[in-house]
This record gives C-alpha cells, sequence and structure tokens, in this order.
C-alpha cells in the first residue's frame, strides 16, 4: 500500500473519550460511537485495500446536527471526513485516524416530489435508486445511474459527480442536480441553486458537486427528474478486432446517433463474463459491442436499422437485437456481473477508471497488453465505448507478497498512459486517496494552486476530508506566496485573501 | 468609451503579460470578445480594455470524439459553420445578444457566450452552457496559465473549474482556449403550436408533454400580439425523421385543455424559435430582464409584476421570463426571490445604481467573494461593472 495519508495528531486521539462525549451533547444517545467494535464497520469504503479507524463516528439526523458538529469541530480544530454510503472506489470516504467521521447515512426522507416540474427534493442519505422507485409510478425517474445505485447515497453522488452507462446521453450528476443545501467548514449553512435551471452569480453549484466532500457537507440535494422513454432495446455486435469495434463506435457516433448506453468488453472480459452468468455472449470475438437505444418505438426500430448497417459496414462477425424486455436484460447481465465474473479468475482485482479520446483505444489497450506482461499480471478491459470512459480491472492476489504494489503500479502506468494520450486520471471513481498522487500527471503546479486556492476559499484550515484529492496542501496562509514568480511579490499592499 | 485604452493580445504569453502589467500598475483589465454585452452592467469605466479577438482559431476537432477546443476569441458564426459542415451543433443553443443593444449579429466570440453563460431555448432540455463546457485555459488575476477540466467528455478529476467560468463574465480569469461538447444536429425539427392558452394553462399543457413520451426538445409561451393576435404555446419535437413524426402523432393525442397542439409550417416555426433567441417582440430599447424561476412559478411572477401583454416571452416551459416592463428593480427582484428565482437586468441601466446580476444571500456573496479572489486576489478583473 504506497500511498500515505497525513500524520496523524496523538493529542487528538487522547481526547477521543472527551470529543465523543462533547458530540453526544449535539446528537444524543446511538448517534456517537467511539468503541473499536462500533467503529469497525466504518473503517474502510469501497476502495478496500485500505483501511483506517476513524476518531470518532457521528450520525447526525438533522441539518442543525450537522451544523453543530461542524462549528464545534472548527472551533477545536478537529478534522472531519464525511461519508455517504461508504461505496466510494477512490478512498473518497477512507477514515482518518484523528478525525471525525461524519456519517449521512440517517438522513434518508424524501422531502417533497413535484412531479409536474419533475423535480425531487432529497436528503443526502437517499439512495439513487430509491428516487427513481419513488417517481417511476409516474412515469418519471433520475439519470444517472451508477452500477452502485442500489446502495450509493444521492450525498455521495453529488460528492463524486456519479455517472453510469447512460451518462454520454443524459448526463452526469452535476448535470442532474439543480441545487444543494450545505453545511460549511465553520457550522455555517448556505443553498446553492434551487429549482429554477439557472442560478444567479458564480456556479457554486457546479463547484460543489464532484468536490468530493472537500468543501463542506451536504444536506439536502434538488434533482431534476425526467420522463421514462417509450421502449428499449439493445444489440449485441461482436468484432474480430477491438480495431474493428472502436471504429464502429465512432462511425455510429459520426452518424449522429448517441445511443443511451454503449459498452464494449474485450475477451479476457467476455470470456469471465459469459461463464459467470451465461449471457450467450459469442466466445470468438475480441471485442463486444452492447448498444442500448431508448425513446419512442419509432426511433429505436429506425436506429436499430441504422446501426445494424454500420456495424456491418465496419466488419461485425456477429450481431444481435434484443426481441424482448427479457433478452434486452440478458444481454445486459454479464456486462453487470463483469467485476464480480473477473473477480473470479484472480483472488483480487484492482478497477481503474482513465478516460482517453476513443481515437487513442487501439493504442491504449495495446501498451496495456505490454504493460500487463511487464508486471506479469492480467487484465481485463470493460469500457464506456460512447465516452471513452476505460475500465480495466487488473488481476492480483493481495496473499502473495508485492502483488497489491505491483497491481498499484501497474494501475499508476494505465492511469498515466490515459493522460499521455489527451485524457484523464478519473472519468467518474473521483480522485480520492487513489489517485490523488497522479493528480501532478494531468496538472501543472500552477492548476493545482488554482484548485487548491478554491479550495482555501472555502475550507482556509483545511479540516474537510483531510488526504484527499490534493498530492500535498499548503497552509492557505502560503498561498499567496507561492504564486508569485521569482520570489518577487509586485504590490506587497495589495489586499490578499 | 473612446478614450479608454484597449489592448489586443496576439498570444498567451501576450496576455499574461498585460495581466501583470496591470498587477504591477494597478490597472483594472475588462475582457472583451466582440463587445456585443459590452451595455451589460455599468460599463468598464477606466478599466483597459483587453479585445480577445486575436486569440482565434479551431485547436482541436475530432467530430466522432464529440470535442471541440478553440481559442475563445473564435466568432461564433465560424464555429456555427464547422459544426453544421459536419451534422454537429452546440446543444445549449448560444445566443447572439447583439440584436439586443442594436447591435448587428455575427461577431460574437465563443469566450463571450461562455463568460456570459446564457443559453437558449434548448437550455430547457439539452443543458446550459455550463454544461457542455468540458475544459478551459486561461491567465488567472495572478498572470498565471492555468487549465481546468480536460478535453474528454466524461472527466471527474479535480474539481470542476469549467462550471465557475462559465457565467463568470469575465470575473475569474482571461479564457484563452475553450473545449465544448458538441452534439449531432437533429435530422428533423418540427414545432407544434397550441393557441389561447393563458400563462398558466401553458404552463400546465408544457409541464404534461414533458412529463410524456414525446421527448420534447424546448417549450415555450408568446403572449397575444407578439407574433400573432392569440397567445402561443409552442414545442419543438427534434431528431430521427420516423422518430419526430410519430413523437409528433403521440402530442396530437394528448389531452390538454381541450386545446390542441397542431403542426405549424417551417416559417411559422422558425418565426417562433427566432423570436425567442433575439427577443425581438419586446422591442430593441428599455428594460429587458431575464428572470429565472421554477417553471411552476413563471405565470405567478407575471401576475405578481403585472406585467401587460407587450411586455414579456415565456421560454423553458415557465422557467425564463423575459420582461420589459418598468417594475422598479427592488420590487421586481423582491417577487422573483420570493418565487424562488432571481432576475438578470440585461439591458438598460438607466435606473442608476440597480445591479446587472441578481444580488445574493449575504452567506453565498461571502464565499462568492472569497472564490473570485481565489482567482483574482489583487481584483484585476474587478471593474466594478457588476
Amino acid at each position: 500500500m504506497s500511498i500515505c495519508m497525513p500524520a496523524t495528531d496523538s493529542t487528538i486521539i487522547a481526547r477521543r473519550d472527551e470529543i465523543a462525549k462533547q458530540l453526544r451533547r449535539i446528537v444524543p444517545g446511538e448517534g456517537v460511537i467511539s468503541d473499536p467494535t462500533g467503529l469497525r464497520p466504518y473503517e474502510s469504503d469501497g476502495l478496500t485495500a485500505y483501511r483506517q479507524m476513524p476518531l470518532v463516528v457521528v450520525l447526525p439526523q438533522t441539518v442543525g446536527q450537522v451544523s453543530q458538529i461542524m462549528a464545534w469541530c472548527h472551533e477545536h480544530k478537529i478534522k472531519v471526513v464525511p461519508r455517504g454510503s461508504g461505496t466510494s472506489l477512490s478512498g473518497g470516504a477512507l477514515p482518518v485516524g484523528d478525525a471525525v467521521l461524519l456519517g449521512m447515512g440517517k438522513f434518508k426522507r424524501i422531502l417533497e416530489i413535484d412531479y409536474e416540474d419533475r423535480i425531487a427534493v432529497v436528503q443526502p442519505g437517499v439512495t439513487n435508486l430509491a428516487i427513481t422507485k419513488a417517481v417511476e409510478h409516474a412515469g418519471l425517474y433520475y439519470a444517472p445511474d451508477p452500477s452502485s445505485q442500489i446502495a450509493c447515497s444521492i450525498g455521495g453522488n453529488v460528492a463524486e459527480n456519479s455517472g453510469g452507462i447512460h451518462c454520454l446521453k443524459y448526463g452526469l450528476t452535476t448535470n442532474n442536480v439543480l441545487g444543494v443545501e450545505m453545511v460549511l467548514a465553520d457550522g455555517a449553512v448556505v443553498r446553492f441553486g434551487g429549482r429554477a435551471l439557472d442560478a444567479p452569480g458564480l456556479d457554486l453549484l457546479g463547484l460543489v458537486v464532484g468536490s468530493e466532500g472537500l468543501l463542506g457537507v451536504v444536506t439536502e440535494v434538488t434533482v431534476r427528474l425526467l420522463a421514462r422513454p417509450q421502449t428499449a432495446r439493445a444489440l449485441l455486435i461482436g468484432f474480430d478486432t477491438v480495431e474493428a469495434g472502436g471504429a464502429c463506435v465512432a462511425a455510429v457516433i459520426a452518424s449522429g446517433i448517441i445511443p443511451a448506453g454503449m459498452e464494449m468488453m474485450d475477451r479476457p472480459a467476455i470470456h469471465a463474463a459469459e461463464a459467470f452468468v451465461g449471457a450467450g455472449y459469442p466466445l470468438d470475438v475480441d471485442a463486444l459491442l452492447i448498444v442500448e437505444l431508448d425513446g419512442a418505438v419509432a426511433e429505436c426500430d429506425h436506429l436499430i436499422g441504422e446501426i445494424s448497417r454500420i456495424a456491418s459496414e465496419n466488419g461485425a462477425c456477429m450481431l444481435r437485437v434484443s426481441k424482448s424486455e427479457e433478452e434486452r436484460t440478458r444481454f445486459w447481465a454479464g456486462r453487470k456481473a463483469a467485476f464480480p465474473a473477473v473477480g473470479r479468475l484472480s483472488p483480487d482485482y484492482y478497477c481503474m477508471d482513465g478516460t482517453i479520446p476513443r481515437r487513442q483505444l487501439p493504442l491504449v489497450l495495446q501498451r496495456m497488453t505490454e504493460l500487463s506482461e511487464r508486471y506479469g499480471l492480467g487484465v481485463a478491459n470493460v469500457f464506456h465505448a460512447g465516452d471513452g470512459n476505460l475500465h480495466p480491472l487488473i488481476l492480483y492476489d493481495a496473499n502473495k507478497p508485492g502483488e497489491l504494489a505491483r497491481a498499484e503500479a501497474f494501475g499508476n502506468d494505465i492511469l498515466r498512459l490515459c493522460v499521455e494520450v489527451g485524457g484523464v486520471l478519473t472519468g467518474e471513481h473521483g480522485v480520492g486517496i487513489e489517485k490523488r498522487d497522479l493528480m501532478p500527471e494531468m496538472f501543472s503546479e500552477s492548476d493545482l494552486n488554482q484548485q487548491q486556492s478554491v479550495k482555501c476559499a472555502f475550507d482556509p484550515d483545511l479540516r474537510l476530508n483531510p488526504g484527499k484529492v490534493f498530492p500535498t496542501l499548503h497552509r492557505c496562509a502560503e498561498m499567496g506566496r507561492m504564486h508569485v514568480h521569482g520570489g518577487q511579490l509586485p504590490f506587497p499592499d495589495l489586499p490578499r485573501f | 468609451m473612446s478614450d479608454q485604452t484597449i489592448l489586443r493580445p496576439a498570444t498567451e504569453d501576450d496576455l499574461r503579460k498585460i495581466v501583470a502589467d496591470a498587477l504591477v500598475d494597478l490597472r483594472k483589465l475588462a475582457l472583451r470578445g466582440s463587445g456585443s454585452k459590452d451595455q451589460v452592467g455599468r460599463g468598464s469605466g477606466k478599466a483597459t480594455i483587453v479585445d480577445m479577438t486575436a486569440l482565434s482559431g479551431v485547436v482541436d476537432y475530432d467530430p466522432a470524439e464529440l470535442v471541440l477546443s478553440v481559442r475563445s476569441g473564435t466568432r461564433l458564426t465560424e464555429i456555427d459553420e464547422l459544426l453544421q459542415s459536419n451534422g454537429q451543433m452546440l446543444a445549449f443553443e448560444p445566443w447572439d445578444a447583439a440584436p439586443l443593444f442594436g447591435m448587428p449579429s455575427g461577431r460574437t466570440t465563443i469566450g463571450g457566450v461562455v463568460a456570459a453563460g446564457l443559453s437558449g431555448s434548448q437550455r430547457l432540455t439539452q443543458g446550459a452552457v455550463r454544461d457542455h463546457l468540458l475544459g478551459f485555459a486561461a491567465i488567472s488575476g495572478r498572470a498565471e496559465r492555468f487549465v481546468g477540466g480536460a478535453k474528454v467528455v466524461k472527466n471527474v478529476t479535480g474539481y470542476d473549474l469549467p462550471k465557475l467560468l462559465a457565467g463568470s463574465w469575465g470575473r475569474l480569469a482571461a479564457m484563452t482556449e475553450v473545449t465544448l461538447k458538441v452534439l449531432p444536429r437533429p435530422a428533423a425539427s418540427l414545432t407544434m403550436v397550441a393557441r389561447g392558452f393563458t400563462p398558466r394553462q401553458a404552463w400546465q399543457a408544457m409541464a404534461k408533454l414533458l412529463g410524456s413520451e414525446a421527448e420534447v426538445a424546448a417549450a415555450a409561451h408568446l403572449p397575444p400580439g407578439a407574433l400573432d393576435r392569440a397567445p402561443i404555446t409552442a414545442v419543438r419535437v427534434q431528431g430521427f425523421p420516423p422518430s419526430v413524426e410519430a413523437r409528433c402523432r403521440m402530442i396530437e393525442t394528448i389531452e390538454t385543455d381541450d386545446v390542441p397542439f397542431r403542426r405549424v409550417d417551417e416559417e411559422q416555426a422558425s418565426a417562433i424559435w427566432a423570436a425567442l433567441r433575439t427577443v425581438s417582440p419586446l422591442g430593441r430599447a428599455g428594460p429587458l430582464w431575464r428572470v429565472s424561476l421554477p417553471a411552476r412559478h413563471g405565470a405567478a411572477f407575471l401576475d405578481a409584476v403585472d406585467a401587460a401583454p407587450d411586455e414579456w416571452l415565456m421560454d423553458w416551459a415557465g422557467g425564463l421570463i423575459w420582461y420589459s416592463g418598468h417594475k422598479p428593480a427592488a420590487a421586481l427582484r423582491a417577487e422573483a426571490r420570493k418565487l424562488g428565482g432571481h432576475a438578470m437586468l440585461l439591458r438598460d441601466n438607466a435606473a442608476a445604481g440597480v445591479p446587472a446580476l441578481h444580488p445574493h444571500e449575504p452567506t453565498v456573496s461571502l464565499i462568492e467573494e472569497r472564490v473570485r479572489r481565489a482567482f483574482d486576489p489583487g481584483g484585476v478583473f474587478e471593474t466594478g461593472r457588476f
């Protein structure tokens, strides 16, 4: 485990009982946990290779309590790590030894649904899928659908700007959230956005979405709902080469079609998925594409014809069109089970999340094969083909000495490769602790300093979710000095904040 | 304005030096593209104007990647032509403000479009400028070059600074390059119209269609006299021809208060959407407010400000009201605020002291001020315009 967390302050850890007692004044009863058995379930999130017991867990139930907790921690210089359902794949909710873990799991109420304006106001602990469940009787749904949607909370989705398989057409969380209420590091309660489409002034809502819990604690979320499409159909298309599959994806988009979902799997992933669920995938292809279309029946019919034509022009060697909802679900079953299926090939796997310009796919896959040989670790690829978001799954065995470190080094090389070809470190899982130290691969020092200046605007004492996103955090008071070239401050008397 | 200094950087480095010099000389810099929105806000007074139009040209465009990178001084018309020739578009319906101020259209730059953050009718379903700005390069108020976001359609690496830059009105940093998500241009587009609704009935009908499977792209309501003697409620259906046909048939069967939606010809359709794009029915002088509200409160706002039929247009299914009446600013903003919205004064500051942007609650103001300082600690881009 190569990622270091910030040094903990032993004097704070020594005050654990006293801190728990003070927090119980705000959240009485079982809402404060400080015993080792009770803390254990919170020691990790979806990035399970990393574990750390929190100082204290507090589970407030009201916005007032969140505000008081933040104000008390601010006053007593205690760090805070916010947590939703704890499904982050990048360690975004990993506890810190001298920080209070603020769990939002009790904020589970759907506060209001406006069916006519197609808006839901929910508490942050409501799961992603629960929003859709609450409105589907009216023909509506909430579009972003991260694969953890049964468990992940909307507050966590806001923190991570979560995506899903339909986000090329319907956008990520940021495109589907209208407003938030949030508690700042000092306990102040603010609202950004609301129910109107545009908000006045700077788009602080847009900044907060995807800020990974470093700017504040979200206590209420207003989301946009969409009308459920009339129907959905899927195509299963096989190719002899990854290049042909990639060319087909590009040709579909160049022809003016934005499918609801377009997923690709490489040979190892196809074989793993087929062995696991028997979805009827062909085993003699190098790339398998699932294309989902949704909308009016007439639209799906028309586009199935178009895509079939484009697929055959691009050398597809098999093509099936779903004829029923059951068959469409079966096409997806293998893809949706790809992670656990790969998990059967190997004791452990490590899921990566870079995005590349799609045209670079053949090169990236070829280089990945070379890296796989060099590190002596297998890799299977599932890929949100429409938007270029790769999920390479690196196979390793944590019980073999050195394999985890090797898997991490392999993963880091894949992400460096993504950046090298014009892509990014993370398409939807977030930076968290996992990609924190790779940030300089993508951003220059001045880019990162600019981002940190924004962090300082919200949390000048750097006490919210420490150790995440930024490889190094400078003290906010030093930020002004850091930006001066050649050691010369042009105007020392200019106001600096 | 003629006595103001105008600088015209030809390169990013020129621009960086201009900002560095301004920091030393304690001068303010007003960033300008074509100047089509110069009259928004209080004017930049003594600030040095930085004309960004020399920083122009396409940096990268691969239609199959759905990504376009251009220098910020590139004209919108040039971008439109390029995208159109590849069957694509900017889905937020970028908007040329020049006609609002009696200026010729066609010179607006993409940098100005992004900095103003104002989107057209399709914003209702396709998202705003902020939803399509993937990345940028800029010079900060510290005279440093930095980038935010990236050049791929899906990215969550680091803070989403593009959201802040879209709609920042040149107050954070000088964007030199922007990367935008582009989308296929619909192969067909049909407009359907219902005549005779009150604003409230129009909202109900538009809400019903938007909640249906008909996938309406844009929905607006025009008062009597704007284009026709009767009030017009219009919805636009677009996409592949067989789908458009099927969805229009769906709309014809949806019950909307006994007033059916009927197809109109292309000429009528383009007149309706052009009226909304140019706000031409509201004249070319006097105050012009852009009021953003929860859609259900659009009609209530019109009642609250006692708007006469020749003083307003309703877009975004009720969520956007253009208002050209003379309701005093404070009262108008109070009504908008009460209904969960806000009002931007886009034209005419005859009433001196009325800020163009709707003022925030104090806590949000404080955060916004700190965020501005995070980009521009010396206030070099704070010209007092807003």
